[in-house]
């Protein structure tokens, strides 16, 4: 079936048909093209909303402490909880099954001074932990590190901006800047693809800060990573466990809706990515409309190809040709057609997405690309359509008989 | 070589049925160049398309070289046509965009002969039809006789048993009509067996016997003395 002369017959008749097969070649190529570049485009939005929302550690807790709002055990309502070290420690011990790592948080704007520059910034004093919660990118030197915070060093790690607002072209490394009057030794700098006022940030060790605030203990938040295989319904789960955990520990109420706060991002996650699930079916949604305007184009003009040629069939099968092999003539041709018109297609299309690249990033498409097994499923998905498109007339066409083809004028 | 004996044909066309053969007997023996005249209605087209295998009676037997011609599947009559018969019609039937060497090699090609074999196989048929020196033209670039021509090599190109023209000089002129039929005549008196549907009578009188047709069955059927196309050419 697949011989030389078959090839033969086949190149010769594309030969001299060269606009039939360009036509039905065209809408092949077309089709893989569009669905390539679409599939892409959507692929790229969602990368952009990837890298728009979930920069940060995923796996998180934020806990902040509040005003209860109901008295329990003796205590009055409005009573303001405060979370200390030993919070930490506990929750460190209590859950270490579930937990990757925890730090506190203590926020504060301060005056900072080098030389002659002076600005206000946030300073965070955190643990070792932060950086990998706020995805921080040491880029020289290091991060707070857990020396620093049993030996109360006074380091601090400044953001990129930070850095070239006060230091300007000079090298912050192993330098000192003066926070609220207090000095500080640079150990690192870092940036953050989070955006500019997180790289307007000043990391110290928060043990440092609780001495320099009059040697408390009282931290303002706390926030840990739980390790990922528990999964969405495991991190709710630890959620609320922590909870109930803090408020028997700080006598609140557990009917009181106060008193502890958590902020799961693994709920915000799962928000994410239900949208970026929707965003998915709308691009197979895009990517199968593609496909099958594809293929009712190409069952079209198969369905002229073989009108327009019963004639010829007719004389074939008068002069010997079995309705196997005219079958076989067409599914032939048809298939090696689509073959070679896909692959065109198809590069053409990955051509574009690549050339396109981050061009586009202004309108919220990043690295548009397509997996290769997609587009590949797609470019045999219309061949495959394309040859039973072929095959229906032709089946058709075999059967007629021969004398009624000739006399068809 | 050729037996049909009480072969019926109707058509279904609407309620009542037309009852196209009405009873055909007739046998033709090798070597003929056999007429068969009758005008349009006659059933003249339907038997062709019986012996051509084109079509089936619903009753009556025909065999071919001694072999029953009976409840052939599409693919059966395919390679029979392909092996026993060489077809010539009125509108000529060439495939447009091939060459009249690629048109005549390819009923070879459907035999399953390699390249070489058919192009050589073609070529010498061309020649044998007088189209040495056209083989590469496509029909278009050809005359109304030309075309003919190369529709005639191509039935006989698979030495056919039978050749079957379908009114062969209906659409050419008068002239050019007796330079085919001369060529006709040739080829019937190499010893192939022809048979001739026409309905014009000096047509008909350049072969060596003629059956008349009227309304489904032969009314005539008689031997003549041939005239020689040759002879009207000049």
């Amino acid at each position: 079936m697949w011989s030389r002369d078959r090839w033969q017959e086949i190149f010769e008749t594309l030969r001299k048909n060269k606009l039939r097969a360009s036509l039905s070649g065209f809408t092949i190529a077309l089709g893989i093209f569009i669905f390539v570049t679409l599939y892409g485009f959507g692929n790229g939005l969602k990368n952009a909303f990837q890298e728009f929302f979930l920069d940060d550690a995923t796996n998180t807790l934020w806990i902040y402490p509040a005003q209860t709002t109901k008295p329990f055990k003796g205590f009055k309502s409005r009573r303001n909880i405060e979370f200390k070290n030993d919070d930490l420690e506990d929750i460190q011990n209590d859950f270490s099954l579930f937990i990757e790592g925890i730090t506190p948080r203590i926020s504060r704007g301060a005056k900072v001074n080098y030389k002659t520059e002076s600005n206000s910034y946030s300073v965070r004093a955190v643990g070792p932990l932060h950086q990998s919660i706020e995805k921080s990118l040491v880029y020289a030197g290091r991060y707070i590190n857990q020396i620093d915070v049993e030996q109360f060093s006074k380091h601090a790690v400044i953001g990129r901006l930070v850095a070239k607002d006060l230091f300007k072209s000079e090298n912050p490394m192993g330098k000192f800047v003066i926070i609220n009057d207090v000095a500080f030794k640079v150990v690192g700098l870092f940036y953050d693809e989070g955006g500019d006022n997180e790289e307007r940030i000043i990391y110290i060790p928060y043990t440092t800060q609780q001495q320099l605030l009059g040697g408390t203990d009282r931290i303002d938040q706390i926030v840990l990573t739980f390790r990922p295989e528990i999964g969405y319904n495991g991190a709710l789960q630890l959620e609320a466990n922590v909870k109930r955990y803090l408020k028997r520990k700080h006598f609140i109420d557990p009917e009181d809706p106060a008193g502890i706060y958590v902020r799961n991002v693994a709920s915000d996650l799962k928000r994410n990515q239900d949208f970026a699930s929707v965003l998915q079916y709308i691009v197979t949604f895009v990517g199968m409309g593609t496909l099958i305007a594809g293929i009712i184009g190409i069952s079209n003009i198969m369905v002229y190809v073989v009108r327009e040629r019963t004639k010829e069939l007719g004389i074939r099968k008068a002069i010997g040709a079995t309705p196997k092999s005219i079958i076989g003539m067409i599914l032939h041709e048809s298939i090696f057609i689509t073959t070679v018109a896909g692959y065109l297609g198809l590069i053409a299309g990955v051509g574009t997405l690549t050339l396109i690249g981050d061009k586009l990033e202004d309108f919220f498409i990043y690295n548009p690309q397509i997996h290769f097994g997609t587009a590949i499923f797609a470019t045999f998905l219309l061949i495959g359509f394309g040859a039973i498109a072929g095959y229906v007339p032709a089946k058709r066409a075999a059967r007629i008989k021969p004398i009624l083809a000739l006399r068809d004028e | 070589m050729i037996n049909l004996s009480d072969i019926h044909k109707s058509y279904n066309l609407g309620s009542n049925p037309l009852h196209v053969l009405k009873g055909i007997n007739l046998s033709i023996k090798e070597g003929e160049l056999v007429a068969i005249m009758g005008a349009s209605g006659s059933g003249k087209s339907t038997m062709l398309n019986i012996l051509g295998m084109l079509d089936e009676a619903d009753s009556g037997t025909y065999s071919l070289d001694n072999i029953p011609i009976v409840k052939l599947n599409e693919t059966k009559a395919a390679q029979y046509r392909n092996k026993f018969l060489g077809f010539v019609f009125q509108s000529f039937n060439l495939i447009s965009y091939k060459t009249a060497l690629e048109n005549v090699s390819l009923p070879l090609y459907y035999q399953g002969l390699s390249r070489k074999q058919r192009q050589k196989k073609a070529k010498e048929q061309l020649i044998k039809v007088g189209l040495g020196e056209r083989t590469h033209h496509i029909p278009n670039e050809l005359s109304g006789g030309e075309k003919q021509r190369v529709a005639i090599a191509r039935a006989l190109v698979t030495n056919p048993m039978v050749l079957l023209a379908d009114e062969p000089t209906g659409a050419l002129d008068s002239k050019t009509s007796y330079e085919l039929m001369a060529l006709i005549q040739e080829i019937n008196d190499k010893g192939k067996t022809i048979v001739v549907i026409t309905h014009e009578s000096d047509i008909a009188n350049m072969c060596k016997r003629i059956v008349y047709l009227r309304d489904g069955v032969i009314v005539e059927d008689k031997k003549i003395k041939q005239k020689k196309a040759k002879d009207y050419v000049e």
